[in-house]
C-alpha cells in the first residue's frame, strides 16, 4: 500500500510537450509509472514517443481522461496557465491534481484550490517535487533511484530535503513521499499526508519535515497529539532566517505578524515550529543526518 | 514586497480610494516646494518600510511650507529602526473627526481572504487585537465573490465603522484583487468633519509571483527601495538578482551555496551550530549547470565579509558528476575572468553519482577546495576555515 499514489495510477501530463513536461514524463516512465496521456491542445492527436512508451497528446484533460482513464495529473505548464489547467483537470473530474509548477501567483492558488476542495479533488502543491511510492509510481520530479520501497512515510515542504532524507533512509525505504510544497497556500497539508499515513497499514514510521513561514507545522503538531499513533520524526529548517525576507520558497518568510495577529510578534519561527512538535511527542531533529538517525532509532534498526 | 507608503498612496489614487493630496520629496528644498503645492501647511512623513516611525520622530506637521522644509531636512537621512530614510511623504492636513482601521489580508491558515475592521484605528492595532480583541472584527472574503456591497456593509458593521466607509471598503478589495496584493491596510481611515473619508496612511504587499501579470509593479523594486540593510547588501543583492540568482545577504562571514530552498536553510542552520555565522542564503536550483555555479561564486566571493564558502550540493534530479564538472568549470572560468578564487572552499556532495563526483573534485585537486563526505562534517570545516582564516579580500 501507499497513500495517494500507487501502481494502479494512471497518469496524465499537462504540458508535457514542454522542456520540463518532456524530461520528467521520460523520468516517470523510466521509473515505472503508468503516464497514459499528454494534454496540449496545439498537438492534440499526435504522439509522443519515450523508451518503452508511446504517449498520445490530446487536446483537452476531458478527452485524455475518456481516452485512456487517467487518475492523476500531474501539472508543468508556466505560472500563467496554471489556474486554468487545474480548474480543466477539476472539472475532468481527475481526483488528484499535482502542481509542479513555480511562481503561481497566490490569488489563483486561493481561487483553483477552493474549487478543487469543492469538488473533492486532491490538490498537491504548488511549487512542489510531486510523491513518489517508489516501486509503485512517481507523479511529479522526485528521483526515483536515490531510495527504495519500504515502511517510512515522508511529508515535506522542501524537494531537496525530501531527497536528503529518501538518500539518507534508502536502505530502509519508504512507502510514500509527498512533497507538498513551499508556497504561502497549497492543497495537501501536513496534516492530510500526516491522517493518510496514519490510516496506512503499510507505514510504519512517519518523518515530517518543515521550514519556516506560517503556522502549518503548529497545526500538524497539535494533529498528531490528537491522531497519530505511529512515531513521528522531524525537521524543521530555517532557524537562521532573518525576519521579513523570504528564503527561496515564496512561503518561506518569518514574517512581522500579519496586522492583528500574535501581537506583532515573529510567526513562522522554527524554534516555535520544533517547541509545537517536540510538545506533540515528535522528536526533531537538529540536521538533516541525525533526523535520519532518529528515524532509525524509532524504528529499532541497527545503523 | 512591502511598499513604501507614497507607493501605497499612488495605489489608492488609481483604484479610487480616496486618499489627501500628497507629493513626494527627496530633499528638503522639494519638500518645500511640494508643501507651496499643497498649499503650504503639510503633514511630513519619514518613508521608511517598518512601523513605529510616528514615535520615532519620523512624522511631522509643518503650518508653512517653510517649516515643512525644516522638518524634511530634519528626518531625511535618519534612521529609524534600521531603515534609513531617502524620501518624505507630505500630505495635506485634513480635520479628523473619526479614525477607523482596515485591511484585506491573505490568511494562510485558512487559505483564503480576511477582512479586518475597526473603529479603533489610529492606533496601534496589534494592541487593540491584544488588549480588546472584540474591538477587531475579522470577516473572511470568498475569493470568487469578493466585497460587493452588501459583504462591505457586513465588515463595516461588524467593525463599527460608518456607513460611509463603504464604497471605499469596495475600492478597497478591487485594490487588493487587481494588484495580486497579499495585505492592503489602511489606518487611520478617517472622517473629516466635512464628512469625508479619507486614508490617511496605507500599507500595500504585494505578491512577487504575480509581478509577470503587472509589468508596472516593476518600479516598485528597483535598486535603491530596498529596506536599507545597508548599502553593500542592497548591491550583492541587487546583483544576485540581475543574474537570476535567488539570494538573500546575511551577517555572517561563512559563504553558503546550494541547491533547493529547503536543504540551503537547513544547511545555514547546520553552519550556524558549528559556531560560525552564514553570510548569505544562494539557491542556485536543481540544475547546478557551471554557469550558474560560477555566477553564484562570483556573487558569494564579491561579498567582503565572506571568510569561507560552503557548496552544498545533493544531486537528486542533476547527478553528481554533472555539478562537480561545474564546480570545476565555475572555477576556470572565474579564473580567466581574472576573479580566482582566494577564498577556502568546502564542498560537499551526495546523492546520484556522488564516487563520479567526488573523484572529479579529486583529480582537479584544487589547493583551495576541500571535499568532505557528509554535510554536518563540511558544515563544521567551512565553520573552521571562517573562524580560524584571515579574512583576506
Amino acid at each position: 500500500m501507499s497513500i495517494f499514489l500507487n501502481r494502479d495510477s494512471r497518469i496524465l501530463v499537462q504540458g508535457m510537450t514542454g522542456t520540463e513536461g518532456m524530461k520528467h514524463t521520460r523520468r516517470m516512465l523510466a521509473a515505472g509509472a503508468a503516464v497514459v496521456a499528454g494534454v496540449n491542445p496545439r498537438k492534440a492527436g499526435t504522439v509522443v514517443s519515450f523508451p518503452g512508451a508511446e504517449v498520445p497528446v490530446h487536446g483537452g484533460v476531458k478527452e485524455a481522461v475518456a481516452a485512456t482513464g487517467a487518475d492523476v495529473s500531474v501539472v508543468f505548464v508556466p505560472p500563467a496557465f496554471v489556474k486554468d489547467a487545474v480548474e480543466e483537470a477539476v472539472a475532468a473530474g481527475v481526483p488528484l491534481v499535482v502542481v509542479i509548477t513555480e511562481g503561481v501567483p497566490v490569488h489563483d492558488t486561493v481561487a483553483f484550490r477552493a474549487r478543487a476542495e469543492a469538488a473533492g479533488v486532491r490538490i498537491v502543491g504548488p511549487n512542489c517535487p510531486g510523491l513518489i511510492s517508489p516501486g509503485q509510481s512517481n507523479a511529479g520530479i522526485i528521483p526515483a533511484d536515490i531510495t527504495s520501497a519500504g515502511r517510512i512515510g515522508l511529508v515535506s515542504k522542501s524537494g531537496t530535503l525530501t531527497y536528503q532524507l529518501m538518500y539518507e533512509l534508502r536502505d530502509i525505504g519508504f512507502s510514500t513521499a509527498v512533497g507538498i510544497g513551499g508556497d504561502p497556500v497549497i492543497g495537501t497539508t501536513h496534516i492530510d499526508a500526516l491522517a493518510a499515513f496514519e490510516a496506512d497499514p503499510d507505514t510504519d514510521l512517519i518523518v515530517m519535515i518543515g521550514e519556516i513561514g506560517g503556522d502549518a507545522e503548529e497545526r500538524a503538531a497539535a494533529f498528531i497529539a490528537e491522531n497519530v499513533t505511529k512515531p513521528v520524526v522531524g525537521y524543521v529548517a530555517g532557524f537562521t532566517a532573518p525576519e521579513g525576507k523570504t528564503m527561496g520558497h515564496a512561503g518561506a518568510i518569518v514574517s512581522g505578524s500579519p496586522p492583528g495577529f500574535a501581537g506583532g510578534a515573529p510567526t513562522g519561527t522554527a524554534q516555535a515550529k520544533k517547541e509545537a512538535l517536540e510538545a506533540a511527542g515528535v522528536r526533531v531533529g537538529r540536521t538533516p543526518s541525525e533526523t535520519a538517525r532518529l528515524a532509525r532509532e524509532r524504528l529499532a534498526l541497527p545503523r | 514586497m512591502d511598499l513604501f507608503e507614497y507607493q501605497a498612496h499612488e495605489l489608492f489614487a488609481r483604484h479610487a480610494v480616496p486618499v489627501p493630496p500628497a507629493r513626494v520629496a527627496d530633499d528638503p528644498a522639494a519638500a518645500r516646494t511640494a508643501a507651496l503645492g499643497l498649499g503650504g501647511a503639510a503633514v511630513v512623513k519619514a518613508q521608511v518600510k517598518t512601523g513605529g516611525r510616528g514615535k520615532a520622530g519620523g512624522v511631522r506637521i509643518a503650518r508653512t511650507a517653510d517649516e515643512a522644509q525644516r522638518h524634511a531636512a530634519a528626518i531625511l537621512g535618519t534612521t529609524i529602526k534600521g531603515h534609513r530614510v531617502h524620501r518624505v511623504l507630505l500630505a495635506r492636513p485634513a480635520d479628523i473627526q473619526a479614525e477607523f482601521y482596515v485591511s484585506y489580508l491573505l490568511d494562510r491558515a485558512n487559505r483564503g481572504f480576511l477582512a479586518m475592521a475597526s473603529a479603533e484605528g489610529g492606533m496601534d492595532i496589534e494592541e487593540v487585537a491584544a488588549t480588546r480583541p472584540h474591538a477587531l472584527a475579522r470577516i473572511p472574503v470568498d475569493a470568487e465573490e469578493g466585497v460587493t456591497e452588501a459583504k462591505a456593509r457586513e465588515i463595516a458593521a461588524a467593525g463599527g465603522l460608518p456607513d460611509a466607509t463603504v464604497p471605499v471598503l469596495m475600492a478597497l478589495w478591487r485594490l487588493f484583487a487587481a494588484e495580486d496584493a497579499l495585505l492592503v491596510e489602511v489606518n487611520p481611515l478617517v472622517r473629516t468633519t466635512g464628512g469625508a473619508i479619507l486614508a490617511l496612511d496605507g500599507k500595500v504587499t504585494l505578491d512577487d509571483n504575480a509581478a509577470f501579470l503587472h509589468p508596472g509593479h516593476a518600479q516598485y523594486a528597483a535598486p535603491g527601495t530596498g529596506t536599507g540593510t545597508g548599502a553593500g547588501a542592497d548591491a550583492l543583492e541587487t546583483a544576485a538578482r540581475a543574474k537570476g540568482l535567488n539570494y538573500v545577504k546575511l551577517d555572517g562571514s561563512v559563504g553558503v551555496i546550494g541547491n533547493g530552498a529547503g536543504l540551503v536553510m537547513s544547511t545555514l542552520d547546520v553552519v550556524a551550530r558549528c559556531g560560525a555565522a552564514p553570510a548569505n542564503f544562494l539557491d542556485i536550483g536543481g540544475g547546478a549547470s557551471a554557469q550558474v555555479m560560477a555566477d553564484g561564486l562570483e556573487i558569494v566571493l564579491g561579498d567582503r565579509d565572506v571568510r569561507s564558502v560552503f557548496v552544498n550540493v545533493f544531486g537528486g534530479i542533476t547527478a553528481c558528476d554533472a555539478v562537480a564538472d561545474g564546480i570545476v568549470r565555475a572555477l576556470e572560468l572565474l579564473k580567466s575572468k581574472g576573479e580566482e578564487v582566494s577564498k577556502p572552499l568546502v564542498v560537499r556532495l551526495d546523492g546520484n553519482n556522488a564516487e563520479a563526483g567526488r573523484a572529479i573534485l579529486d583529480r582537479a585537486a584544487h589547493p583551495l577546495v576541500t571535499r568532505l563526505d557528509t554535510m554536518d562534517g563540511a558544515a563544521a570545516r567551512a565553520a573552521e576555515l571562517a573562524t580560524t582564516v584571515s579574512g583576506g579580500h
